[in-house]
């Protein structure tokens, strides 16, 4: 099986990485990279536990080989927080305590990321609906829109952003 | 150390022309598939519903992303152009608002970033969303191969679940699209088991062209109810030969229910199905007569 010389961009850093022809995107990030934030869940593009931005755009890294993010932007849940330090979109859900186990988290928060950085007010049903594609088996959903909200509403105060 | 459940071994290629990924596919055969979002291409790989030693990425040929308008010759979309930029197309939305509805009803958002027209189209599943409005919309759809391209119309396209006019080595690069007259609405309606995210049990994609002078026109098509996207040519002709209103939308709707022939699965009873085309052709009818009223 062939491999491939791939320059991929990952949270602000530029990596030069081989990786083989069947190397998910998701494996690439976890195995290669060491970022096990993202998670591995269905594999079939229906839970978004692997939920990444790829050029700012949430797709399912279970459901893209590493050697097609040749020359892309990745975003992983890690660089929401660089340096430690938790972002606002973060410290909501905490404060709304809007985990439970945990799984679907990093994906919940890169999704919601995505629709904040595009639409920072978005109604309940635009949250519900940019949620679709992200499952939590706990059903802890009410407490993940409100902690969305909290932060649309935050941003609203502070004329946008 | 980790868990490696990932996806079975084969070569990726990225093709530079489209006579390379053509001549792959001669060379290859079944061996061969060709990679545009993937969304269905890797579960079908982990599930064992088939194999592939090498997947061609053809995505990034010249034109394949690529979205084209004119109002005299219409549109031209590259086969890989992905759902949410159908569906969030200022022209698509304005002048195809049926294919806009369609293609925004696709999965979730995350699929919808990667998930192309030409991948849905030539599965063709027959609850595949884009294809009804590809029927209603009268498009052609561009296929290349060994001897070159050639035009299918959407109408000959779809010839079972899974089963099309393309023809071994072969693949979609595009889908062209009559322009869209000044006075047309559009509406896609899709039943699922829940509001958003599922496949659809029942698509309808109706449009309609034409106002209250009496000349009026309505196409119709119908998703996830027999095996291929149908037209619903009888209950177009049956509207066109009378004014348009609740007595002539009932009539199209019992005729739509006709020429479906949905079978029970584990998504809902082949009866829930007809009686839901009846149901989704009368709310779509009236709800594209009101816009072209309006």
């Amino acid at each position: 099986m062939t491999t491939h010389a791939i320059t991929v961009t990952v949270n602000g850093a530029q990596e030069c990485l081989d990786v083989a022809s069947n190397t998910t995107l998701l494996q690439m990030l976890r195995e290669q990279l060491g970022l096990t934030g993202t998670k591995n869940g269905c594999e079939a593009g229906e839970c978004g536990a692997c939920t990444v931005l790829v050029n700012g755009e949430p797709v399912n890294s279970c459901m893209m080989l590493a050697v097609e993010a040749d020359g892309q932007e990745v975003l992983t849940v890690e660089g929401l927080a660089p340096e430690g330090r938790l972002s606002p979109l973060q410290e909501a859900f905490v404060a709304h305590n809007a985990i439970q186990c945990g799984y679907c988290t990093p994906g919940m928060l890169i999704t919601a990321h995505a629709l904040l950085q595009g639409n920072p007010q978005p109604s309940e049903e635009e949250i519900k609906e940019a949620l679709v594609g992200n499952l939590c088996r706990c059903t802890g959903y009410v407490r993940i829109i409100e902690a969305i909200e909290d932060v649309a509403q935050d941003g609203a105060a502070k004329g946008g952003q | 150390m980790f868990a490696r459940p990932g996806l079975p071994r084969f070569d990726y290629v990225q093709a530079s022309t489209a006579d390379e990924a053509v001549t792959l596919l001669q060379d290859y055969g079944p061996d061969a598939r060709l990679l545009m979002g993937g969304t269905d291409l890797f579960p079908g790989l982990r599930e064992g519903r088939f194999g592939a030693r090498v997947l061609i990425d053809v995505k990034q040929l010249p034109g394949m992303r690529q979205l084209d308008h004119d109002d005299e010759t219409g549109l031209t979309i590259g086969a890989a152009v992905t759902m949410n930029e159908l569906a969030r197309h200022p022209v698509v939305q304005a002048r195809y608002p049926v294919l806009a509805q369609a293609a925004g009803t696709v999965a979730s958002y995350q699929i919808r970033n990667r998930a192309t027209i030409g991948g849905n189209l030539c599965n063709a599943s027959p609850c595949a969303d884009t294809a009804p409005a590809t029927l209603v919309l009268e498009a052609e759809f561009l296929l290349y191969g060994l001897q070159g391209e050639r035009a299918v119309t959407a109408g000959e396209f779809f010839r079972g679940p899974g089963q099309t006019a393309l023809r071994p080595a072969e693949m979609m690069v595009g889908i062209r699209i009559p322009a869209s007259p000044s006075r047309a609405a559009a509406r896609y309606l899709k039943l699922g088991r829940c509001r958003s995210g599922d496949l659809s049990l029942v698509g309808v994609a109706v449009c309609g062209f034409g106002n209250g002078d009496g000349r009026h026109a309505f196409r119709i098509a119908l998703g996830s109810v027999a095996p291929t996207p149908v037209r619903a040519s009888e209950a177009e002709a049956h509207l066109a030969s009378q004014p348009a209103g609740e007595a002539a939308f009932a009539g199209a709707a019992e005729k739509a229910m006709a020429a479906s022939s949905p079978i029970s699965d584990v998504r809902g009873t082949a009866e829930y199905q007809r009686a839901m085309v009846r149901t989704l052709t009368l709310r779509a009818l009236r709800d594209v007569w009101a816009q072209l009223l309006a």
